[in-house]
């Protein structure tokens, strides 16, 4: 929208008046002008001025001295010597020795510099003038001219399928560096819906690499879990487990609320994918009294006891659980994959 | 002295440390407490176990029931075993204040280690549970620091913090710091899950697990950790870094710039 | 012509080296018109103008320290076994990525020290960039001709918090790991494309072995590469301009008042380049930051308390965190609005602040050049929105420390997540009311001091027992300052009936500026300056008082 109709009252009255010397309505105090230039101790007194000279020289000296100093450090000091330092406590003495040096080198001539030309500079205020970012009309009304008489030499606008498949040419080219970018990586298929568990697979404590047991997991304990077969050499190993760790607690029976955790529980045994649904962090941080487990990156909280429905915090949906069972040799062991996909949402979730 | 300061750097330096640390520790614990192997006939036994029980009838039995058995105001302690009661006692959090807020807090222990030790006989006595670790579970020897890294930020970093700092949980309850927590409270935590803490028995953390862990932690959050870099900063990652580079980077840097931008004194006009 | 020059050169062949380097330059690129115009270029001295300065010089203090890195710096994710010097690491499983930062912090000799120097002067070249941009709102700096210069410090600054992100990414560390674990989340949470997006970012699923190696080459080459170029953009703009000056005796809109280029901003500037430079450089010396040794390397079953991004993605973070857990299924198909808002509201806060230039321009219809700052106070409604905006992505940036303000106040995190979710709405609406009801007391009491003088805390008492304080009148020169600003009056939606007598059709969008104008300029949003008449009668009329 244009403001050309804005009537000129309603804008505060041109700043150049304010050069004027009469006081006006707009402006009642009239600009007394630039205040004259008061000379510094420095501009007076020699003695001042060489007091001046002598303190950035100093500052110059001390700074080439710490930069000797910093490469006595560097080469005096091992790189593994650690010294206590109060306040700051045990720390690496290389490291301490050359930031301080290197510092101290460089604040020197920062300082130096300033110091000389805030007291041997001339400090007397200069006006140096503006003038418009505005081209004068003439040049405004040149260029436009000068413009004109390209476009119409280019005859562009008068020859039009030239331009038409000239734009088509240039909004097309850039298609192949789109494509280009195909083989960054694979489609998503279904890989989000899929991890490591399959029936029969056991859950393989995280500590100490065993299958585990019913009777190892006590009410109240919290176990991490993996499934056998996943080892952390494996190339596979981080995007594998970034689906597949799992979060192991056993709630009494009688505490479980849920009907359908009950019954995908082994006597209490309950096993939840420990990938926050909200963004994928890995949610422990288990209550054994309130069966609470809160999300340490964005404070989501599942009721372990209640299906691991969201409570609190950004989460939109519990956290799936994996039903399990004990194999004839009285491992536990997985009953199938998640039922649903582990993790974030995501668009073909559903 | 020379001598001494070199060889501190030695990889095995912060090894002796401890060894001489725990050793004179045992000592003085030794010298202090009542020996329960050597002279442990059964008369001895019982009378431990009658004392403990003198000092639970007047000192917890208000809220955890005369006989252990529970009550509204504390839950019932048959089966926690010695290692819950020398933890809970021994870092002050029982007796608990009549009105707590969300946690019960760590605060000065009120009885002495060896009335501690009675009132665990006698809650060991109402039923089988964890017992008290020994030095050798807990000690450095033959742990592997690196591994109790790894199974640190496994099982105890999610609510403690990378270095053991102590974290926020719900409603106002918390992990607390780890740092200056002695080892064999450390140890019974693990064993017997506290409060809202979820236990890890021998049966999911090994007892050669919880040593690496003790000993992760002596190194990276002991009184003789050391930070390369300088300030710790509380050990807390970005936030605290981003204050500091806000108050004391930026603030520092601003002083200069009114520094550098001030006008020079005038000269007195004369 | 190639003769006169020749002829020129030849007759200065006595002239000393330096100048002589000058001349040949000179014939090449013309270097002594350049320095015409600006040699002895003049510079307004404010500690506020220099805010930018310290960003430049973090900005340069990080591509230096930068380099140094990259020669030591293994961008790859392959797994391998430590077995440095650290300790409490050693056997553990880790990519290169991570152990060679390992390497720089324990085995490179000053290494440490050059890490930190890089990560300090990232946190606190985004904090200069942060406290310019609000000196640049607050004074009104940003008004033509500088709306695109506002634009490209803006887009540094965004820029500079992507680079910085990626950047903070590289060590493959458990703390990091775990800011890109969610930016996936969050990439996930995006309508249709999000699950292709990812897969195209992380090379299949996550983390994959790719990302590493991607991050690397953004933050190295391709968004520094960019922001070098905004920023010489940004400094020719900023010389060709001019610099702003706050009003004063002898400082109009047609001039610009302060010290040369050279010598004395040479000294200064240049000086103040290895002051900023001194100062980070002490402060990695005495403050670690980032240990990942510490922190461990990324395992995406492992996490810690306190996962916090650095400061300036601190804001996204509390966005984040103080959403509800809105999630809608339709047709088969997920909407994660939990997520999904949050993100889109990053882009909206940010945006609010880019286009605010134009939107102020908009509603004064102002079309002139200003270069005379404003003091905040007497821009009554930009400097209430400005808090407003500010007060916003505090209240976000207390949120995405909500763990940490829980921990060390001894607050339920739940309570403070409350707090947010509630104040994120109020507190800029409180912000906004209190902001501009000090504006207008400061005004107040500058036209008092305008009208009455300064109060001296003389008092006096006058010969029938009356006690007065005594003021002294304003100099001049405060007289001027003090009245120098403008003030608008709200614009007005013209006739309704044209020249002709035609009634005339009043677009929406002039009602809307017309009220907009009214609620900046009405009468209760700003103080009238004091006029002639009103401060002749009280000087002249009843003395002082």
């Amino acid at each position: 929208m244009s403001s050309q109709d804005i009537p000129e009252e309603n804008l505060p009255v041109a700043q150049d008046t304010t050069q004027v010397a009469v006081a006006d309505e707009k402006h009642p105090f009239a600009d007394p002008g630039l205040p004259p230039h008061e000379h510094r101790i420095q501009d007076i007194d020699e003695r001042a001025a060489k007091r001046s000279e002598r303190a950035v020289a100093l500052l110059f000296t001390v700074s080439m001295l710490a930069t000797v100093g910093f490469i006595a450090s560097y080469v005096t000091i091992p790189h593994d010597k650690s010294v206590f330092v109060f306040p700051i406590g045990h720390l690496n003495a290389l490291n301490f020795a050359l930031g301080l040096t290197l510092g101290l080198a460089l604040f020197c001539i920062g300082a130096g510099a300033v110091h000389w030309a805030r007291t041997l500079m001339s400090d007397e205020e200069i006006a140096d003038e503006r003038h418009p970012i505005e081209a004068e009309p003439e040049v405004r009304a040149k260029v436009h001219a000068d413009f004109k008489q390209g476009a119409k030499e280019s005859a562009l606008g008068r020859r039009k399928l030239i331009r038409n498949t000239m734009f088509g040419a240039l909004a097309l080219f850039p298609l192949s560096g789109v494509v280009l970018l195909r083989d960054l990586g694979p489609l998503p298929g279904t890989k989000l819906r899929h991890t490591l568990w399959s029936k029969g697979k056991l859950l393989v404590n995280m500590n100490t690499n065993e299958p585990l047991r019913p009777a190892d997991v006590a009410v109240g304990s919290l176990t991490f879990a993996k499934p056998e077969g996943l080892e952390e050499h494996d190339h596979e190993f981080q995007t594998e487990i970034a689906k597949a760790a799992l979060m192991i607690v056993r709630i009494q029976p009688d505490n479980i609320k849920d009907k359908r955790e009950l019954e995908w529980s082994h006597e209490g045994i309950v096993a939840y994918s420990k990938i926050c649904t909200h963004v994928g962090c890995p949610i422990s941080l288990y209550e054994q009294q309130t069966h609470h487990v809160l999300c340490p990156c964005h404070q989501s909280t599942f009721d372990l006891s209640d299906g691991a429905r969201v409570i609190f915090g950004p989460a939109g949906h519990a956290l799936p659980q994996l039903r399990i069972g004990v194999n004839d040799e009285g491992y536990l062991e997985a009953l199938g994959d998640f039922e649903e996909p582990v993790g974030p949402a995501f668009w073909e979730r559903g | 002295m020379k001598k001494l300061s070199a060889r501190r750097r030695h990889p095995l330096a912060a090894v002796v440390v401890l060894l001489l640390a725990l050793a004179t520790t045992g000592m003085v614990y030794a010298a202090f407490v009542p020996t329960r192997d050597a002279k442990a006939d059964e008369t001895a036994q019982s009378l431990t176990i009658e004392e403990g029980k003198k000092l639970y009838a007047v000192g917890c039995a208000s809220c955890h029931g005369t006989g252990g058995q529970g009550s509204s105001d504390g839950p019932s302690l048959v089966g926690v075993g010695a290692a819950a009661v020398d933890f809970q006692v021994g870092t002050g959090r029982m007796p608990a204040a009549t009105s707590q807020g969300a946690q019960v807090p760590k605060k000065k222990k009120v009885y002495t280690q060896a009335e501690i030790d009675q009132l665990a006989a006698f809650i060991a006595s109402l039923g089988a549970g964890p017992s008290v670790p020994t030095e050798a579970q807990y000690g450095p020897e033959g742990a592997d620091i690196a591994k109790g890294g790894d199974l640190f930020r496994n099982n105890c970093a999610q609510c403690h913090n990378f270095t053991g700092k102590g974290g926020a949980l719900t409603h106002g309850k918390y992990a607390p710091d780890l740092e200056s927590v002695d080892p064999k409270h450390i140890y019974e935590a693990m064993q017997t899950g506290p409060q809202n803490m979820p236990s890890f028995p021998d049966t999911t953390l090994s007892e050669q697990n919880k040593k690496d862990i003790i000993a992760y932690l002596n190194a990276v959050n002991g009184d003789e950790t050391v930070n390369p870099g300088g300030l710790e900063l509380g050990g807390l990652g970005p936030v605290s870094e981003g204050l500091f580079a806000w108050i004391f980077g930026l603030g520092a840097l601003i002083a200069v710039a009114v520094w550098v931008a001030a006008r020079t004194a005038k000269a007195k006009k004369s | 012509m190639s003769t006169t020059t020749n002829s020129a050169s030849r007759s200065r062949e006595k002239a000393p080296a330096g100048e002589k380097i000058a001349d040949w330059a000179d014939g090449r690129l013309g270097i002594y018109t350049l320095a015409k115009a600006n040699m002895r270029k003049i510079f307004p001295d404010h500690w506020s103008f220099m805010l930018g300065e310290v960003a430049l010089y973090s900005f340069i203090i990080i591509i230096l320290t930068g380099v140094y890195l990259t020669l030591f710096f293994h961008p790859s994710m392959n797994e391998v076994e430590y077995h440095g010097s650290y300790v409490p690491m050693q056997g553990q499983l880790m990519s290169e990525a991570f152990k060679s930062t390992l390497d720089i912090s324990f085995e490179v000799r000053g290494g440490l020290l050059i890490r930190q120097i890089h990560h300090w002067a990232a946190l606190i070249f985004l904090a200069a960039m942060f406290v310019h941009m609000m000196r640049v709102f607050f004074t009104g700096a940003f008004r033509k001709p500088r709306e695109i210069n506002w634009l490209f410090g803006f887009l540094l600054f965004v820029l500079g918090m992507f680079t910085g992100f990626t950047g903070y990414s590289l060590p493959d560390d458990l703390l990091s790991g775990t800011g890109v674990r969610f930016t996936q989340g969050a990439i996930l949470a995006t309508p249709i494309v999000g699950t292709y997006i990812s897969m195209f970012l992380f090379g299949g699923e996550f983390p994959g072995d790719d990302f590493v190696a991607r991050f690397y080459s953004i933050h190295i080459l391709l968004l520094p590469g960019i922001m070098l170029g905004l920023v010489v953009a940004h400094l020719i703009l900023v010389f060709f301009h001019k610099h702003t000056q706050f009003a004063g005796p002898g400082k109009t809109n047609k001039n610009v008042v302060g010290m040369p280029l050279l010598p004395v901003y040479m000294a200064k500037a240049g000086g103040f380049f290895f002051l900023v430079f001194g100062v980070i450089a002490v402060i990695s010396a005495v403050a670690q930051i980032n240990p990942v040794w510490a922190i461990g390397p990324y395992r995406p079953d492992q996490v810690s308390t306190g996962a916090q991004p650095d400061w300036y993605m601190g804001f996204a973070e509390g966005l984040i965190r103080f959403f509800p857990g809105w999630e809608v299924n339709i047709w088969g198909h997920t909407l994660v609005l939990g997520v999904f808002i949050p993100l889109v509201l990053f882009g909206v806060v940010l945006a609010a602040l880019a286009l605010y230039p134009f939107i102020e321009s908009w509603v004064t219809g102002d079309k002139r050049e200003h270069h005379i700052l404003d003091r905040p106070r007497n821009a009554p409604t930009r400097t209430a929105l400005g808090v407003a905006w500010v007060t916003m992505y505090m209240i976000t940036l207390v949120g995405g420390g909500n763990d940490l303000w829980a921990t060390h106040l001894h607050l339920s995190i739940n309570a403070i997540t409350w707090f947010v979710r509630i104040f994120f709405f109020v507190g800029p609406v409180i912000a906004f009311i209190l902001t501009k009801r000090i504006c207008l007391g400061l005004q107040r009491r500058d036209k008092d001091k305008v009208l009455h003088g300064r109060e001296t805390g003389i008092i006096k008492r006058l010969p029938h027992g009356e006690f007065i304080e005594v003021h002294e009148p304003l100099s001049q020169d405060a007289l001027h300052t003090l009245t120098a600003h403008e003030q608008y009056k709200p614009v007005e939606i013209g006739p309704a009936v044209d020249e002709n007598g035609v009634e005339r059709k009043v677009k929406g969008s002039e009602k809307l500026r017309a009220k907009v104008s009214k609620a900046y300029f009405d009468e209760d949003a700003q103080i009238p300056k004091p006029t002639v008449e009103e401060y002749k009668e009280i000087t002249s009329g009843h003395g002082h008082h």
